[in-house]
């Protein structure tokens, strides 16, 4: 007996009769050549979430991004205009990565004047033109000025910056669509405290978005995390959401409030009734405008129980609304087809006394525990998935986010490859 | 950096005040139960106390020894979960998986 709603098909997934409901095939995510098209069809064409505006504070503030699966690294630089700008990230002279500390394969970040290369000292401004060529009359005429960084698409939305490789690509705000549009206005600028965590993980990149964007795993992988009675209830009920809804490539998932604040003290841990913290995130909302009046897309069900929307903007950047008035991060980078490196960040509203920030560090400390036991499962599900003992899986209607995301990467890599045809029958 | 002189009782944990999650963190994987058990026990009293006492400083510029004591109180925080819960150093299910704290606000 379901406790909440669905829609009149009888089912989420119903609801959406282009995602059918017969099993669903992993080989997506064990097949080095399909992960090869992925690379070219998703991860070299899609807009791509690199991190937020604060991380670029001031005027020659920058940080690398590496984009294994689009086969480069990245600069994202503040100009002096105060415009957020990408290149890629290497020399025009004979190509020595541009921007790196002592391990080239590692992300750096910080505030310069100009980027100058270690090999021979070419040097570019903010905004990417070259400035200065060593020993620049052993030359044969080169014209500065056609040798600036390759840029890269760049465009910011609600202070998250996003890049494209694609010189052909829709502008950013049509490709997000109408459900992003529906967040706009949320206070994300208020939520400055962070934590990142960053992890190398043993599995396909869509598998590890498959476990964040479903919670029916939750009361049985974490069950130990409760105390027991509230672990048994938990299991006995199962789960369900209070909402989904797909839009384009996109995603999200509408979940109730849980245990923030828990209905029974009792169900908590004794340092989550002193902190008043936990999984959900602080008990108790902070004072900043914006949490009231929340924009459409948030709550879709308009329900009064209601606790978390994870949104999924494909293909590989999550975005996770609490009520309490807090939010989280996922991104999933892939670097192999059998691995990726995820990162997750936690964003509140600064602290204003001590037990708030206690509070934080215990949802920040309590995330950590569980995402380390979803990491730890993906592994154990790639290996087998390898085997193809079984090829094909039943997804259920809680589940109707992984369907959907598995369906959109397939597509998305079938219609490339049948334009790359046509483009070469063209030819 | 000593602790407030109302939390002398505390100084024998002191150790545990450390600034960042993975000390705390590679703190807590070196530790036995026991010795988690015993620092629990004698922070988890005192954190009501610790609270008011930090919050009574304006909270962008603390006194180092209530700085030492907000680090203290989130190595408890850091020690909660084996011992109100695992029972163990280590989160359960978790295998060889890691996830490394890259970004904080370091107090
Ligand atoms: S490769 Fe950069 S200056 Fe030579
Ligand atoms: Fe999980």
């Amino acid at each position: 007996m379901p406790h909440f709603p669905k829609p009149a098909a009888g089912s989420w997934t119903e609801h959406y009769p282009e995602l059918g409901t017969a099993p669903v095939n992993y080989s997506d995510s064990i097949d080095p050549e399909h992960y090869e098209a992925e690379r070219e069809a998703i991860f070299k064409r899609t807009w791509l979430n690199v991190g937020r505006v604060e991380s670029v504070p001031k005027v020659g503030s920058y940080f690398t991004k590496e984009l294994a699966a689009a086969e480069t690294s990245l600069i994202i630089v503040r100009g002096k205009d105060k415009q957020i700008r990408a290149f890629h990230n290497v020399c025009r002279h004979r190509g020595n990565k541009l921007v790196w500390n002592d391990f080239p394969g590692e992300e750096v970040k910080g505030t310069c004047r100009q980027f100058t290369c270690k090999y021979h000292a070419w040097r570019y401004d903010l905004a990417g033109e070259l400035t200065f060529i060593q020993q620049e009359e052993e030359f044969f005429n080169v014209d500065k000025s056609d040798y600036g960084l390759k840029s890269v698409r760049c465009e910011v939305w609600e202070g998250f910056i996003f890049v494209n490789l694609d010189p052909d690509a829709a502008p950013l705000a049509e490709y997000l669509g109408e459900m992003a549009k529906g967040l706009e206005g949320y206070p994300f600028h208020e939520m400055t405290e962070v934590y990142s965590y960053r992890a190398e993980v043993g599995s396909n990149w869509k598998l590890f978005i498959d476990a964040f964007a479903e919670f029916y795993h939750a009361p049985v992988l974490h069950q130990k995390q409760a105390v027991k009675d509230e672990a048994d209830k938990l299991f006995s009920y199962g789960y369900e959401a209070l909402h989904y809804k797909l839009d384009g490539p996109h995603s999200m998932i509408s979940s109730w409030g849980g245990m923030s604040p828990p209905k029974d003290p009792s169900m908590v841990k004794p340092i989550e009734r002193v902190l008043r913290s936990g999984l959900f995130g602080p008990w108790d909302r902070p004072d900043i405008d914006g949490l009231d009046d929340l924009p459409e897309s948030l709550n879709p069900a308009r329900h009064k129980a209601w606790g978390s929307d994870s949104f999924v903007l494909f293909p590989n950047f999550m975005l996770l609304i609490w009520a309490p008035g807090w939010y989280l991060t996922y991104h999933y980078w892939p670097t192999g087809v059998d691995k990726h490196v995820f990162e997750s960040s936690l964003y509140f509203v600064p602290p204003k006394n001590a037990r708030e920030r206690l509070g934080h560090e215990l949802a920040a400390v309590t995330f950590k525990e569980y995402a380390l036991q979803d990491a730890n499962t993906l592994e154990a599900t790639q290996t087998m998935l390898k085997g193809r003992a079984v090829t094909d899986f039943p997804l259920n209607d809680q589940e109707i986010l992984l369907r959907h995301l598995h369906k959109v990467a397939r597509d998305r890599v079938e219609e490339h490859q049948s334009k790359e045809h046509q483009d070469a029958a063209a030819r | 950096m000593p602790l407030p002189a109302e939390f002398s009782d505390l100084e024998p944990y002191a150790d545990w005040a450390l600034p960042t999650e993975p000390e705390r963190y590679a703190k807590r994987l070196a530790s036995s139960m026991d010795e988690m058990q015993a620092f629990y026990d004698a922070a988890f009293s005192r954190l009501e106390d610790a609270i008011a006492h930090i919050d009574r400083h304006p909270w962008d510029d603390l006194p180092e020894d209530a700085r030492t004591l907000m680090h203290l109180m989130q190595g408890l925080v850091m020690v909660s979960f084996p011992v109100e819960v695992w029972k163990q150093a280590r989160v359960p299910d978790s295998g060889a998986a890691y996830l490394d704290l890259i970004v904080e606000p370091v107090v």
